[in-house]
């Protein structure tokens, strides 16, 4: 059984936790490097991106995080998650991971009483809408090369996907609705972790 | 597709994003960068911190608005404000003014003795303080998305945090062992409605996120709180009264975060310089304690 990690630094860990764990698989709270040994993805939930930022700093999680993505390491933000994700982040006085390119505005659509839930039309997800709440949400203002877009809402792209990065600006983890949850596992963690099987054999399988 | 705001997910969404973070009382905009500097989740906008008006004394009310617009201008982090209980006036004002969140407080002087705000009204989320189960139950009953306990601000005494975060949280656990058939004899013992203790036994916590708050003064304090259940914590005076703020600040976040970790807790608590002086709750009057206000 694959273990996700969901970073824990401050913001709703625990709904990711229990999403996760909801579809059968194993999770992990990730506060220090250490605790990434041995996962097989990460989850970066919504919190406050300015907070999460200066904790990845203080505890030295954002080189073990960049070293892991160039390998392949899934990794999905939600929210404050996705402004991590990104490589252009204006205002924002960290700098974030910078693994997605994608430029993302924070607090775009306002102040807390213009957070808003809506459905989304999501095809890679089925027919049925997917019901999302966005809250002092962020906008994907404008993507890079490869990244594929798989939702929008108003014309904005708000869930973005390159290879085994996944990022949504809003936040599945609040609602009981897992198909997200489940598209990380199959699409993003699923082929990643093939892959490491994989790798051996095409390396000339030194053990 | 319908767009919906001021929805009940809405509102206490934003309290889920606050979880495991350090809500700080500010007065000033340069508080404010100040705390979100040290990595604040959120600051608290208000007139004095609660030890000045201990200190002081006289009416404590909602800030002045341009105070509040300066320190909106001035982080991009949720500024929450304090008005009175009972005040909706003072509710619509910072509404109006675009705060995230409002605290229908205790600590400023109460405007209704008898009545809070109906906070089903505002597009904006609540938080209100709490000293036990019921009192919680009656607040979100009210609307509140978001809880704290009571303690007793401006002492920087944990004391009072600690009874209040034990009371909800021993409540809860009685209630868990309770049947369908006695949830009304129970509901009427801590005069709460019978729907949020059946939602509250089911889920096994509040229906909505519960901080403390009231005498967090140092590292050690944040941690404490957060073990005994809180999700996050709020820190009144024990920031802007401490010898270093800057360096206090960043310690409580980083020990709300990693609360469970003896060794991290033992290196930031170190060097910090003296927290805020604290008051024996025994100096303290029954009638000048603060958790005494509302009902």
């Amino acid at each position: 059984m694959p273990t996700i990690g969901v970073l824990a630094l401050q913001g709703d860990f625990r709904e990711h936790c229990q999403r996760l764990r909801s579809i059968g698989v194993a999770t992990r709270e990730v506060r220090l490097p250490v605790h990434l040994d041995g996962l097989d993805g990460l989850v970066l939930p919504g919190g406050e991106s300015t907070t999460i930022a200066r904790l990845l700093q203080r505890f030295g999680l954002q080189e073990p995080l960049r070293e892991r993505a160039r390998a392949g390491f899934p990794l999905w933000g939600t929210c404050a998650g996705a402004i991590l994700l990104g490589d252009a982040v204006p205002g924002l006085d960290r700098a974030p991971l910078g693994l997605l390119p994608i430029m993302v505005e924070r607090n775009a659509y306002g102040r807390q009483i213009d957070s808003f839930e809506t459905d989304l039309d999501v095809p890679a997800l089925g027919a049925k809408p997917f019901h999302a709440v966005f809250i002092r949400a962020p906008r994907i203002a404008s993507v890079g090369s490869g990244v594929e877009v798989l939702a929008r809402h108003e014309g904005d792209p708000v869930i973005v996907r390159r290879g085994p990065l996944l990022a949504t600006t809003f936040h599945p983890e609040l609602t009981s609705d897992v198909r997200l949850h489940d598209y990380f596992m199959t699409e993003c963690v699923g082929p990643a972790e093939s892959a490491a099987k994989a790798l051996p054999t095409l390396a000339g399988g030194s053990h | 597709m319908v767009v919906e705001t001021g929805t009940i997910t809405v509102k206490s969404g934003l309290a889920e994003m606050l979880k495991g973070g350090v809500i700080m009382d500010v007065v000033t905009p340069e508080h404010a960068q100040i705390a979100q500097e040290a990595g604040a989740c959120a600051v608290m906008a208000l007139e004095r911190v609660p030890a000045d008006i201990r200190k002081t004394g006289g009416v404590a009310r909602m800030s002045d608005p341009t105070l509040i617009r300066g320190i909106i201008e001035s982080v991009s982090i949720p500024v929450m404000a304090k008005c009175r209980i009972g005040h909706f006036v003072e509710a619509s004002i910072l509404q109006a003014l675009g705060v995230d969140y409002i605290d229908e407080s205790e600590v400023l002087t109460p405007a209704d003795e008898k009545h809070h705000i109906n906070k089903w009204d505002y597009t904006v989320p609540f938080v209100c303080g709490a000293r036990d189960l019921g009192e919680a139950l009656r607040r979100t009953a009210e609307g509140a998305a978001m809880i704290r306990t009571k303690g007793e601000a401006g002492t920087g005494n944990i004391v009072e945090a600690v009874r209040h975060m034990r009371a909800v949280q021993g409540t809860i656990r009685r209630l868990r062992a309770l049947g369908d058939d006695e949830l009304g004899a129970f509901a009427k013992e801590q005069a709460a409605p019978v729907a949020l203790l059946r939602e509250t036994r089911d889920l096994g916590r509040l229906p909505v996120v519960n901080f403390a708050a009231g005498g967090v003064a140092t590292p050690a304090d944040a941690a404490l709180m957060m073990r005994l259940g809180a999700d996050g914590v709020f820190v009144g005076s024990g920031i802007f009264k401490s010898q270093e703020p800057a360096r206090m600040a960043q310690a409580i976040v980083q020990a709300t975060t990693h609360f469970n970790d003896d060794a991290i807790l033992a290196e930031i608590s170190a060097g910090l310089g003296s927290a805020m002086p604290g008051i024996e709750l025994s100096e303290i009057p029954e009638l000048e304690r603060l958790a005494q206000r509302g009902w």
